[in-house]
């Protein structure tokens, strides 16, 4: 079968040279619409315009305010969720070769799984529990 | 041609990193982790540990950072808010600092008795990885289940305090 | 080697273009998209059909004055779209438009198509990575930077606010794509796209097997372009533009076009992982040589990519707004139960049915 030659093959560093390539195209493109709307673009400054925008009334303060710190709770529980989805690719990667060893070796697999995600999913009730995703 | 990739990724990385210190402005020094991080996501790609390379990217550039950027938001970056320390602080900073550059050039320097055609080539590919995680490290790999339990209790009893 | 590589670069520049075309006719799609739903015209004085309207608009935010406000941060405010914009123009490199395509036959074909050797088999595909999926997510995580930098160098309140929302919205979203993402992964066994799309020859798509997944990484994908229902960083009413509020001509030209490109690319994403890439059914019964299968096939995908922009289309200009706090338990209680009850069932009925 087709995919059992491309697993065959051999991965090596060389495969990123065209993701090189595209990073110079993008760059590139990018780097030049900028320069060429700086240079093509009218200048006509005034105070009024480079004030920031506050629907026309007049700016309080400025915009290095606190706000919620519900934010930065979503950004840390991203985080250990991030790290645990991550641990989870190289089991799935492998799932079904160990499900062709054997019943029982897929199984194992299967299991092992199930209890890091039960464990963290106890973490993830936790935090339902608490409230902290609630947002009114 | 690998050789001078080495060396460009390796000026960039030293570049980034020394930048990161030297910025004034902390989002200038975080925008320079998140370059680093990729130089040495480009390292792994040299070693062929593809898989290893995407994680740096994913967890350290794409999420761990966006927690820092998160946290210097709420900052008032307004203020300059760089204090002089006292100079005990400083030398304190210093001693530790030095000692943990100590551990770690002992690490590598056993670190580098392991000859290189020991290492396998594809060793960092994502299969081969993943047989090694869920046979040999099987314990430690549960076990961190449990470290993300304690962190998430912990995140929440920190923010939550009235 | 050299006439690989010169055959990779060409891809490459190829799909950049396609993509800036396919952004540009979208945003062209998308007026025409909601003028026929809300029963109005739509552009049509520049060109026939208004056709030439993408052009003018591109003219324009060329010609638009730059204004970077006094407050803020010049340096971060232009970094901000010029990030988004190179994160959008990343992750087509894992897309596989095409099949193998063999410039002479008699050589040894398929088995070497990897190496810049001898081999005179080419993959109309950019870079056919181990870890390619993985590779799309990274970008994408990666793409937040963007919105987070440039609302937060602009120094004003609505900006903050929305940048804030924006990378919370599509932080807590990656995750039930990745989760959704798993499954599939569990049944292909590999992360390469090209290998996803291989295995679902035919008829045989992944989207059979994997419909509630689907679905889940179908919402998510909407929430991750933030596209309505989505839109709340830019919501109007609250937020003035949300992140790009204090942009102006091509910068804001960058951001806007940015949304375009990820649009494409996800629809290419899901194209390729769901509903089985350049394979159409009944593609081995034609009798027609392989070159030709790979030919159609490549506008096949093209036409389930563009199928899949329509769709994003039709959603946006058919339902309202979410609120912030539906979003938010939209992501976190709903989906991503879903997806971990969707990789349990998954697995199990691997075991069942092997």
């Amino acid at each position: 079968m087709a995919a059992e030659v491309a697993v065959a093959t051999i991965s090596a560093p060389h495969d990123y040279l065209p993701i090189i390539v595209q990073l110079i195209v993008v760059l590139a493109f990018v780097g030049g619409t900028i320069l060429a709307t700086h240079f093509l673009g009218p200048k006509r400054k005034s105070k009024a315009k480079l004030d920031p925008f506050e629907c026309g009334i007049e700016i309080h303060g400025n915009a290095r305010t606190p706000f919620s710190i519900k934010y930065f709770l979503v950004a840390i529980l991203f985080v250990l969720f991030d790290v645990e989805i991550i641990f989870m690719y190289p089991w799935a990667v492998n799932f079904k070769e160990n499900l062709s060893v054997g019943f029982e070796a897929g199984m194992n697999n299967f299991i092992q799984m199930s209890i890091f995600l039960g464990v963290v999913l106890l973490g993830f009730i936790y935090v339902i529990k608490k409230g902290v995703l609630k947002w009114d | 041609m690998l050789l001078y990739l080495f060396y460009i990724l390796s000026a960039i990385t030293v570049g980034c990193a020394l930048l990161t210190i030297f910025s004034k402005n902390p989002v200038y020094s975080v925008l320079f982790v998140i370059a680093t991080f990729f130089s040495i996501a480009g390292h792994f790609i040299l070693l062929n540990a593809q898989f290893l390379a995407i994680v740096q990217v994913i967890v350290y550039a794409g999420a761990i950072m966006v927690l820092f950027l998160t946290v210097l938001m709420y900052l008032n970056l307004n203020k300059s808010v760089e204090s002089s320390k006292p100079l005990l602080i400083k030398i304190a900073a210093m001693v530790s600092g030095g000692l943990l550059f100590l551990v770690l050039i002992a690490s590598f320097k056993s670190g580098l008795s392991i000859a290189p055609t020991s290492v396998r080539g594809d060793a960092g590919l994502i299969k081969n990885l993943g047989n090694t995680l869920f046979t040999e490290y099987l314990f430690p790999f549960e076990a961190t289940a449990v470290l993300f339990l304690s962190t998430m209790a912990g995140a929440i009893t920190l923010t939550r305090k009235k | 080697m050299e006439f690989a590589l010169l055959f990779k670069i060409l891809i490459v520049v190829g799909v950049f273009v396609l993509t800036l075309l396919v952004a540009l006719y979208s945003t062209w799609a998308e007026r025409k998209v909601s003028a026929i739903m809300q029963d109005r015209i739509g552009p049509n004085r520049a060109g026939p059909f208004g056709l030439l309207q993408p052009l003018a608009d591109g003219v324009k935010m060329f010609m638009k004055e730059e204004i970077i406000p006094g407050q803020a941060n010049r340096a971060l405010f232009i970094l901000g779209p010029c990030l988004a914009m190179l994160t959008a123009g990343m992750t087509s490199a894992i897309i596989p438009w095409g099949d193998v395509i063999t410039i002479n036959p008699e050589s040894v074909p398929f088995s070497e198509y990897f190496t810049f050797g001898e081999s005179k088999t080419y993959i109309v595909q950019a870079a056919d990575i181990n870890i390619g999926i993985l590779y799309a997510f990274g970008v994408v995580s990666v793409g937040v930077y963007g919105i987070m930098i440039g609302g937060w160098a602009s120094n004003n309140k609505y900006s903050l606010l929305g940048a804030i929302r924006a990378s919370s919205q599509m932080i807590s979203y990656e995750l039930a794509m990745g989760l959704s993402m798993i499954a599939v992964i569990m049944m292909t066994g590999s992360l390469s796209v090209r290998e996803i799309v291989e295995q679902q020859d035919g008829f045989n798509w992944n989207i059979w097997y994997q419909p509630l997944g689907f679905i889940i990484f179908l919402i998510c994908a909407f929430a991750e372009t933030n596209r309505a229902p989505f839109d709340l960083p830019e919501c109007e009413t609250e937020l003035i533009g949300g992140y790009h509020t204090e942009y102006s001509s091509m910068k804001l030209g960058f951001f806007l076009f940015a949304e375009y490109f990820n649009m494409f690319i996800s629809c290419a994403i899901i194209a390729a992982v769901y509903f089985g890439g350049y394979n159409f059914p009944f593609m081995h019964d034609l009798g027609l040589s392989d070159n030709a299968i790979a030919i159609i096939g490549i506008f096949v995908f093209l036409g389930k990519v563009i199928f899949g922009i329509l769709f994003f289309m039709w959603i946006r200009w058919t339902l309202p707004r979410f609120r912030y706090d539906q979003l938010m338990k939209l992501g976190w209680q709903i989906l991503i139960p879903l997806a971990i009850v969707n990789l349990l069932f998954t697995g199990l009925g691997i075991i069942v049915f092997k």
